[in-house]
């Protein structure tokens, strides 16, 4: 068994008990990214110096007696939307291709304060816009199940780092999937956490009501201790909650006995693959099995939450994006004759046709006459989808569902049409319009050996009782595998 | 024919806080570019605003103080459009609920009082600034960018009971008693010359009567009262000329040129801006209680008009006089409190205006940093009043006190000051000085009258400015006489 | 339905340039104003927007002045920069 191959908290216990030091796991990391990074391509910026720089501190500040945080030594990808000080953060796009941050995200100073070892900066669909990590501008992931695929997106690149055991977790972001999604493919567990519970700042922003950052780990319990690091109230994000955050671990228990399950209608109809179907089943029958209620129910409105998503996220991602033009960072064009040229010409060599194309619907939902019929119409089925789902959680404990429609799927079959509604996200995004806690577990795998991804959701700020129902499922059932991909394990 | 002119009135105004509105920059005036910036100021990518309580407070006190209804729920919103110097490019402000609305700010105008009617009072964040430089190009500074930014619009037309605009001197006293105002309360410094008060006068005419509005034109770049003035009074003078020659009014912006004293055009508005307002998602609503608003009101301090009257009233002085005493709020107070003390406010009123003011404006420092005191000004009258000195010696001995901080009376003392009113030695000097100019003397026995000016001036002299004037007056005319 | 003329309106405001994917465009946004058409059916009369998922009032920060960054620091990532400020080409004006 390789050091690698390990979760993030059986290197903690090895670094605790002095089995291994920090800079040995750092170097079995390093190792493995420099063996498997050309076949997965998960990150767009390798900090294999920096990471072996923060292990070796961590191992001196063990030497010294110093009491460790939790996690200290344990090496996590960080999805390349996040800002990071002294490290290229290009968001997968061209107009960032040499920016260099002079400022950490929170959730990047909070891995530094918890010792945590940077592996890199992981690839992801341009701003976090797509779910496959086919519309990065520099090169697509590949999923580590099946080379040929993709790893999902927007967060694709953490996904196939932590399943590729090229770190051991991870930080993606979640807009309207773009972590539970990517992790569905990849067979690992994401965790999109109550909007506000971590601080978006230094997040690159796509769309600010939506974004949020979460783990992307090999079990639940390793995503219990990353949600421990990055959750907590940040002056600098005014939409932060001031909840405190609670120790997530003691959440995982395996009693949940008399917990009541909701898995409504419109999550198991349209479009949902039969293995897919199968596997969320069997999942329902297990937590029967392990004494919990499960009930089919009606969200009447949550099927809105598709329109309401693709109107509300470029509305917001456009006046966002403003800020790229070419004056203060990133990309400038040659073309640049005054400052209207040097706007147009800039952006457009900038940006991919998805961003572009989101700008463009946004700039049209918030313009003078559309804006009641587009943007303010959307906002309030947005609070009717809300609606759905305060009813639903007055009555039940948690949601289950499938994360994705289908698995994944290869690269290049669904590029055509760039930009067009998918039915993909239909799972996802209603907890991001709700702002609701919501991860994805391995559940099974499909005919062709890909994993199927379990959606549980709960209720804002009930983070504990959806990890502990993921726990529970977790501990009594055996899909965590590792990938057979080409040149795996075995 | 008769044209009346319908002016809006724009204000912004940059608050003194210590910090910026949505980060924790100083806030300052000029200094070395964007060395007062940080992620949040500068827009990178990733940073996100936090809204400053203070500003927040001094915004309410100032829509308060306008007599503004108050929005008890804020929201801000975003503004988007494209220039070098909004880092973000949209800019973080108010939409549909200002903090203050439907208010109004009294004025005087040819000695009546108008109620000139405050449609809202908002805020928002100033942009950097661009320094224009050879080849065209521009720098861009950020230190000012994130600034907090108070907009104050006039509401044109006035609802009934309120009043517009009319003329530049209205104009001018509009934007004068809104600086004072917002002086008197601490919030900003009102700089128009260092930007910190930018006013945007909207001008059109239309005919005497008529109830239709003509096409405005908006003026920007106007850096003092007196240019408010000027540009006004010719933006009006303009249009009526151009519709007297059968011109049509453009809607357009347009500068006030100070080298050839007229408006230039800035530039053509042909359609609406569009703004794309929407909700800032980064920023949660402020829900301001009753009870918070009623504490920042009761912040509010003796406001100028207020203040003017009572000094009238309580203290009968003149219109005038109390107008000049309470423009600044550290001189109306320091009148205040001498007036408050001493037998005669009138007096120390005109002591102050005359003396006190010459002295501090000499010195060129505010009169808080210039160590005179009220008790001061007391001491002086006092020693006046009683006859210990006269008026002369008085300006003497308050000019020493301001330069040095010593006593009256030790300056009385050292410089042998006092007044005499001893009869025998005046008379020794009156008898003194005729001797010496006769033919003054005869001058003026032969009609002269206006020599007596001449022999008090002598005998002052003689006696180093000491005699009581009084006695040495009636001295001359019996030994003249 | 926009038209390709409404495209370059919008490109405009949003400072892109569509070129000759214009059409295509043309056609991609109107199918997806078309899927946004089921909202406009909903009666929400009596239904209030949601502008933050979770419903959060006054939130502060003190007016206390925190350390700037430094004037490299700030324009370390400007394509082009002198003395200390961005340069940025002829200003123009569009609305």
């Amino acid at each position: 068994m390789e050091l690698y191959e390990l979760t993030a908290h059986e290197l903690a216990e090895l670094i605790r008990t002095r089995k291994a030091s920090a800079a040995e796991i750092a170097r079995s990391f390093a190792g493995r990214i420099a063996e498997k990074e050309d076949a997965v391509k998960a990150y767009i910026t390798v900090t294999e110096d920096k990471m072996l720089q923060a292990a070796e501190e961590t191992d001196r500040l063990a030497a010294a007696g110093e009491l460790l945080p939790p996690l200290a030594g344990v090496p996590c990808a960080v999805k390349d939307n996040m800002s990071t000080a002294g490290v290229r953060t290009t968001a997968a796009s061209r107009i960032l291709e040499n920016y260099v941050p002079v400022y950490n995200a929170t959730a990047v100073e909070k891995l530094e304060e918890n010792l945590i070892p940077m592996t890199g900066k992981a690839n992801l669909d341009e701003f976090a816009m797509g779910s496959s990590c086919e519309n990065s501008a520099f090169f697509p992931t590949r999923n580590p199940w099946d080379l040929s695929r993709v790893p999902g997106g927007s967060s694709g690149g953490s996904a196939a780092a932590v399943a590729a055991d090229e770190c051991a977790f991870a930080l993606g972001s979640d807009t309207g999937g773009s972590i539970r999604q990517p992790a569905s493919f990849c067979g690992i567990v994401g965790v999109k956490p109550t909007y506000g519970r971590v601080s978006r700042y230094g997040l690159l922003a796509f769309a600010s009501s939506l974004d949020q950052i979460g783990p992307m780990t090999k079990d639940v319990e390793d995503a219990a201790l990353a949600l421990n690091v990055i959750c907590g109230r940040d002056v600098m994000d005014s939409t932060s909650l001031s909840a405190e955050a609670p120790d997530f671990t003691k959440a995982l228990t395996t009693e949940i006995k008399g917990m009541k399950i909701a898995v409504p209608r419109e999550f198991m109809e349209k479009g949902i693959a039969e293995d897919t179907k199968g596997a969320v089943l069997a999942a329902m029958k297990h937590y029967e099995e392990l004494g919990a209620v499960v009930e089919y129910v009606s969200m009447p409105n949550v099927g809105y939450g598709l329109p309401v998503y693709y109107i509300i996220a470029p509305a917001e991602c456009s006046s966002n994006l403003a800020r790229y033009d070419g004056v203060k960072y990133g990309h400038r064009s040659p073309l640049s004759r005054d400052t209207f040229s040097m706007y147009k010409k800039s952006r457009t060599e900038g940006f991919g046709p998805e961003v572009k194309q989101r700008i463009m619907i946004g700039t049209y939902a918030l313009s003078a006459g559309y804006y009641d019929a587009y943007y303010l119409k959307a906002q309030k089925v947005r609070t009717l989808v809300k609606n759905d789902f305060e009813k639903i959680f007055s009555e039940y404990d948690v949601i289950i569902s499938p994360t994705a429609p289908d698995t994944a799927f290869g690269i290049g079959e669904q590029t055509d049409d760039p930009y067009t509604m998918k039915l993909a996200d239909i799972c996802t995004i209603p907890a991001n319009l709700a702002g609701i806690p919501a991860m994805s577990l391995p559940c099974g795998f499909d005919g062709k050996g890909l994993p199927i991804g379990l959606q549980i959701m709960a209720p804002a700020l009930g983070e504990e009782v959806m990890l502990r129902a993921a726990y529970a499922f977790e501990q009594t059932s055996d899909f965590r595998k590792k990938p057979a991909f080409p040149g795996g394990n075995k | 024919m008769k044209y009346d002119a319908v002016i809006g009135m724009e204000v912004h105004v940059e608050l003194s806080t210590r910090s910026k509105m949505f980060c924790g920059c100083r806030v300052d005036f000029g200094g070395e570019p964007n060395t007062r910036c940080c992620p949040v100021c500068t827009g990178m990518p990733g940073s996100l605003p936090s809204v400053n309580r203070r500003a927040v407070e001094f915004m309410l006190k100032a829509a308060l103080a306008l007599n503004c209804k108050i929005n008890y729920e804020n929201y801000f919103h975003r503004k988007n459009y494209y220039y070098p110097d909004l880092p973000k490019n949209f800019q973080t402000s108010q939409y549909d609920s200002p903090i203050g609305y439907n208010g109004y700010l009294e004025i005087n105008s040819g000695g009546k009082t108008k109620k000139i009617a405050i449609l809202r009072v908002h805020m928002e964040e100033d942009t950097g600034k661009l320094l224009h430089v050879e080849g065209g190009k521009s720098l861009v500074d950020y230190n000012r960018s994130g600034t907090p930014l108070m907009e104050i619009v006039t509401r044109v037309p006035a609802p009934e009971g309120y009043d517009i605009i009319e003329n530049a001197e209205e104009a001018r006293e509009y934007v004068q008693r809104l600086r004072q105002l917002l002086v008197y309360l601490k919030i900003s410094d009102c700089r128009m010359e260092e930007g910190s008060m930018r006013c945007e006068p909207n001008i059109s005419v239309r005919p005497a009567g008529s109830d239709r509005l003509g096409t405005k034109t908006e003026l920007k770049n106007l850096n003092s009262f007196r240019v408010v003035h000027l540009a006004t009074d010719y933006e009006i003078k303009r249009q009526i000329a151009c519709l007297e020659e059968g011109e049509k009014i453009v809607q357009e912006t347009r500068r006030w040129d100070d080298a050839r004293d007229e408006t230039t055009i800035m530039r053509t508005k042909e359609s609406a801006q569009e703004y794309r307002y929407f909700p800032e998602p980064d920023l949660v609503p402020i829900r301001l209680s009753e009870e918070y608003v009623e504490e920042v009101r009761s912040q509010i301090p003796e406001l100028p008009i207020p203040k003017r009257d009572r000094f009238v009233k309580d203290y009968s002085l003149p219109l005038t006089d109390a107008e000049v005493l309470v423009d600044d709020p550290s001189l109306a107070d320091f009148f205040d409190r001498t007036a408050a003390m001493v037998k005669n406010p009138k007096a120390a009123a005109n002591w102050i205006m005359t003396e006190l003011l010459k002295l501090v404006n000499e010195s060129g420092r505010p009169l808080a940093e210039c160590g005179i005191k009220p008790e001061d000004v007391k001491a002086v009258l006092e020693l006046m009043d009683s006859g210990k000195i006269n008026r002369n010696a008085a300006k003497q001995v308050f000019a020493e006190m301001f330069a040095t901080g010593k006593a009256a009376e030790a300056i009385v003392k050292e410089k042998g000051l006092e007044q005499v009113s001893d009869t025998s030695s005046i008379e020794e000097c009156v008898d003194r000085i005729l001797a010496a100019n006769p033919k003054e003397v005869q001058r003026f026995r032969d009609g002269e009258a206006k020599l007596m000016g001449f022999f008090t001036g002598q005998v002052m002299r003689e006696m180093k400015g000491k005699a009581n004037p009084a006695v040495v007056g009636k001295i001359l005319k019996e030994k003249l006489g | 339905m926009l038209t390709k003329q409404d495209i370059e309106a919008i490109a405009h405001l949003s400072r892109l340039e569509v070129g000759e994917d214009a059409e295509k465009l043309t056609e991609q946004i109107n199918k997806l104003l078309d899927d946004f058409a089921s909202l406009q059916a909903i009666d929400t009369s009596e239904i209030k927007p949601t502008s933050h998922a979770v419903p959060m009032y006054n939130v502060f920060r003190e007016d206390e002045v925190r350390p700037s960054l430094s004037p490299e620091d700030v324009i370390k990532n400007g394509p082009d920069t002198m003395d200390d400020a961005f340069v940025v080409p002829r200003i123009v004006d569009t609305d």
